[in-house]
């Protein structure tokens, strides 16, 4: 590997952001290596962003960069270089005094991270003591008041007097970007920070990063799983696999000139609020820890793979000027997309699978729905958007009966059913199934994938052992789960590969109504591409009424007919999947919610119009398949 | 190990269910709610005691005469009220002892107070000593130990600590007699003079005191270590280490205070160990405590006594988690914070 040109040409002696090479982490006594030969550069003032999915070792490697490691792992090798400064080669205690001082880290989930037992003065300006002694204590909570400031919180006594609970999750979110930036930090990284978060607050957040990186001229690492969110923020991009680099180019380049096909497949994954396309998968799964096959460690999920993939490891290497890639077919990798996806029209003789009247719910004093009304045909399927706190997850638990309204009714196929579950027939029961969104919660850890599946029809039919067993091994193959899934424990399984599983679980009970409550929001964009696909292949099959409830709105465009937005308890736009994420005739909300989902279709075209970026090569990809949506 | 960590969770979880049911807010009238329901156990305890000394076999009117004659007997019977009907004594004995009066010793003919009063004294000199030794020093070891989580300070800690908790305390403590008083080093006295006061001859204390805090902290131990474990595997913990903070102010500002919650929850149980369980080492020592009053009104059949004392220590473990419980929500913001 070149060094020199990874790091973009620039001299080391003169550097003033952040330069690593050949970092390597290993994990446990037989050094299985979690992230190895990384090597980049992020000059002062720039954005780097860092992609890869779970397991891929992001995580390892921010904390890496701060030289380190989480009990169990270990870094082997390797420099990480702050103003030209080394962190590694340094003892313990002198790594600590540039942690948090020349380099500053923001975690993924701040409520986690900040301390539920301290004031969040106390956990702001205990840096400032630490790495400035020598400022006094008002001096201290001046700077951390302006900071706030900065980063657009409230700076009075009163909120420095709070606990982290007393906090909103994006204000938790701005007081650990504060606490990053208070000693004016050369670089900063900055791990998956706005993941948690609700769209809009996600969009101000973003925002205030951005500002931020630029005024105080930060070289900063932008880790994430989610390509959209890089697409708006990053100058450049490096994308990790199985712990290593795999691409490294500017933003646009990524994007649109692909030059590794996970690259490639991993853009066509993602769903996009203007394109309504079919999402594509990455077959197979990401190898495990500590694997030692020779060869490309994508060739087993790689569709370009030839003999060579198999057997010669591939370098990283340039491709064009700042572009490199590690594999051996990259001047054929192309940009991948999805087919457009043409949704049916409504079937008006479809019956009304599911209809909601006026369903008011309350806890306390709360309202949490407010006269809901919403109606779900068969073979239909319908969105149900919204930000956490917005009554949802209420609505659904309130359909399936497990809460009690105050007011309204749900009808099934036409019929009013009881308000609550266990005064509803069997057959009522059977027919409305709901699918949970965190598969890792809602499988019995004790339970096999078999008895999990069977479990239903025990209750709801009177089968002999040969025919439980026959219908779960078809649930099962409809989900596209092999057959020795059956006999397997949960945590034996990948998330997907639970969701799946969760999924056969209600298709055995044949339902009319599947209720799906954010079913992929704990998954990687490629295993939700590939759940949301097989989700509507069944539908196709079954033609079950889908109630599809999500906080994504571009996930939506790839798989509703029909959008329900809701906000505080009311639906506030309902209508075909085009009209709400299009038309200029919905509420103020919805239209910000479309403003605020970062879209990689959306930033190429503010790239283009905005920033002078180079237009001599038109995008390959763009070209006459985009419909350009944005005035629609 | 998972054995301890799943303690402490279970103690947090419990706790946790416990916070919700009562929707605790902050102040006086939380505490007011927890000492109205602590009455209401304490009267429920009564009551069970009361119903326990009727079907206990025997009579107790001749286990005070011994072999009298039936006027002698039915003289005693009438002095104890024996001759009333159930209801009456029970409304007698729930009005005497709301009075304090608790009543007259069958043994001694003293009143019952004067016999449990130097009685209680003693043993919470014993209680008082031995927690304030066992409950710091068995945290403090267990946050160190934690901290060197399987170095040799923590498996030496945990291995010493197996070795206490196997060993029942009338063995330690026969063990230190036979090491301090007897053979080895004749140096501290090996019984307790059983009618002075503990407080004049300290050396008499130091027996009885290690005996019960070398059986009370291993428990202590284990468990602030659990749970110190827990919470350095944390992210806030991993947090204020990468801001750059040396590993003391990490260990003692930011990790203390959220590991300390499952130990102030078993202190509560061990000082009603150390208040009740204490028969045997004060047997051992005859020391002139609570214990020894239990054993000795015991063998005498004094029932009054005998029910005097069984609700001192019903008193002390509603006091003791009362106390525990208004730490725990001193030392957790969310719970101190929460709207009532």
């Amino acid at each position: 590997m070149k060094m020199a040109d990874v790091t973009g040409g620039t001299t080391t002696s003169a550097f003033h952001g952040l330069a690593v090479e050949g970092l390597h982490v290993a994990l446990g006594r037989d050094n299985a290596p979690i992230v190895r030969g990384i090597s980049f550069s992020v000059n002062s003032g720039e954005i780097l962003g860092l992609v890869g999915e779970s397991g891929s070792g992001k995580t390892t490697l921010a904390m890496a960069l701060l030289g380190y490691a989480r009990s169990g792992a270990r870094i082997v090798g390797g420099s990480v270089k702050v103003r030209g400064e080394e962190l590694l080669g340094l003892s313990w205690n002198d790594q600590r005094r540039l942690r948090g001082d020349v380099i500053a880290y923001v975690p993924q989930d701040p409520a986690t991270a900040l301390n539920p037992a301290l004031r969040i003065g106390d956990q702001l300006s205990e840096v400032l003591a630490v790495h400035e002694p020598e400022t006094g204590r008002s001096q201290r909570v001046a700077r951390t008041r302006s900071l706030l400031g900065d980063v657009g919180l409230p700076s009075d006594a009163s909120f420095l007097r709070r606990f982290p609970h007393q906090t909103s999750g994006g204000q938790q979110q701005r007081i650990v970007l504060a606490m990053a930036m208070l000693t004016r930090p050369a670089a900063l990284i900055l791990d998956e920070p706005t993941t948690g978060l609700d769209v809009t607050t996600q969009a101000g957040v973003l925002r205030t990063i951005r500002t931020l990186c630029k005024s105080y001229q930060v070289a900063a690492v932008y880790i994430t799983h989610d390509l959209a969110v890089v697409a708006e923020l990053a100058e450049r991009v490096l994308v990790l696999y199985a712990g290593r680099m795999t691409e490294l180019a500017a933003t646009r380049e990524i994007f649109e000139q692909p030059a590794h096909p996970y690259t490639a497949r991993l853009t066509a994954a993602i769903p996009d609020l203007f394109q309504p396309r079919l999402l594509s998968a990455i077959p197979g799964s990401p190898p495990a820890l500590g694997h030692h096959q020779p060869g490309c460690v994508f060739a087993p999920r790689c569709q370009m793979r030839v003999t060579t993939c198999e057997e010669e490891d591939p370098i990283f290497e340039a491709v064009a000027a700042g572009h490199y890639s590690r594999c051996h077919r990259s001047t054929e990798v192309r940009p991948e997309l999805g087919e457009m996806l043409v949704q049916a029209p409504p079937n008006p003789a479809a019956t009304q699978a599911l209809s909601v009247r006026d369903l008011t719910v309350s806890y306390g004093q709360v309202r949490v729905l407010d006269g809901v009304c919403l109606d779900v045909r068969s073979g239909e399927c319908v969105a149900l958007v919204g930000e956490s706190g917005s009554g949802k997850t209420t609505l659904a638990n309130a359909i399936v009966g497990l809460v009690r309204p105050d007011d309204g009714h749900v009808a099934l196929d036409g019929r009013a059913v009881s308000p609550r579950a266990r005064e509803r027939t069997a057959a009522q029961r059977r027919a409305l199934q709901y699918v949970f969104q965190n598969p890792y919660a809602s499988l019995n850890p004790r339970h096999t994938v078999a008895r999990i599946v069977a479990s239903p029809l025990y209750i709801f039919q009177r089968l002999s052992r040969r025919d439980v067993d026959r219908q779960v091994a078809a649930a099962l193959e409809r989900v596209t789960l092999p057959r020795g899934v059956a006999e397997k424990y949960p945590d034996q399984l990948s998330g997907g590969e639970r969701q799946r599983v969760a999924i056969a679980r209600a298709l055995v009970c044949d339902p009319q109504v599947l209720i799906c409550d954010e079913v992929t929001s704990a998954l990687d964009v490629s295993v939700q591409a590939a759940i949301v696909n097989e989700l509507l292949a069944l539908q196709r099959e079954s033609a079950f009424a889908l109630l599809f409830i999500t906080h994504n709105l571009a996930l939506v465009r790839s798989t509703a007919q029909r959008i329900a937005v809701m906000r505080a308890g009311q639906i506030v736009d309902d209508g075909r999947t085009d009209d709400v994420l299009t038309a200029s005739g919905v509420s103020r909300y919805t239209k910000q919610l479309r403003e605020d989902t970062p879209s990689l279709s959306k930033s190429r075209a503010q790239r283009g119009s905005l920033r002078e970026h180079t237009t001599a090569a038109a995008p390959r990809y763009s070209s006459g398949s985009t419909r350009d949506l944005s005035h629609g | 190990m998972a054995d301890e960590s799943g303690l402490s969770t279970a103690i947090v979880a419990d706790h946790g269910a416990r916070m919700r049911e009562g929707r605790p807010g902050v102040g006086p009238m939380w505490i007011v709610k927890r000492l109205g329901f602590g009455l209401v156990i304490l009267w429920f305890v009564a009551t069970l005691v009361f119903i326990a000394t009727q079907l206990l076999p025997g009579d107790a009117a001749r286990a005070v005469v011994g072999r009298g004659s039936p006027t002698e007997l039915a003289a005693i019977r009438r002095e104890l009220g024996l001759d009333h009907s159930l209801i009456e004594q029970y409304g007698h004995w729930l009005r005497n002892l709301v009075e304090g009066n608790l009543g007259v010793s069958l043994a001694t003919r003293d009143p019952v107070g004067t016999i449990i009063g130097p009685a209680l004294r003693n043993s919470l000199i014993l209680l008082g000593l031995a927690a304030g030794i066992a409950l710091p020093l068995g945290v403090v070891l267990g946050f160190r130990a934690a901290a060197r989580h399987n170095k040799i300070l923590d498996h030496s800690l945990m291995g010493i600590s197996l070795v206490f908790t196997a060993l029942p305390e009338f063995v330690v403590g026969l063990a230190l007699v036979m090491v301090f008083s007897t053979n080895v080093f004749a140096l501290l006295p090996a019984v307790t003079n059983p009618t002075g006061d503990p407080l004049a001859q300290p050396a008499q204390l130091v027996l009885p005191v290690s005996t019960l805090v070398l059986a009370s902290m291993p428990y202590i131990f284990r468990l602030a270590r659990a749970s110190m474990i827990e919470v350095l595997a944390s992210d806030y913990i991993a947090m204020a280490r990468l801001k750059g903070l040396g590993e003391r102010r990490v260990m003692w500002h930011h990790a203390a205070r959220n590991a300390l919650v499952p130990p102030i929850q078993a202190s509560a149980i061990i000082l009603v160990y150390l208040l009740s369980g204490v028969v045997v080492v004060e047997y051992v020592f005859s020391y002139p405590g609570l214990g020894s009053a239990l054993l000795t009104s015991v063998s005498a059949r004094d029932v009054p006594t005998i029910q005097a004392i069984v609700i001192v220590f019903a008193a002390g473990i509603v006091l003791f988690n009362l106390a525990a419980d208004a730490l725990t929500i001193l030392v957790t913001p969310r719970l101190r914070t929460a709207q009532a």
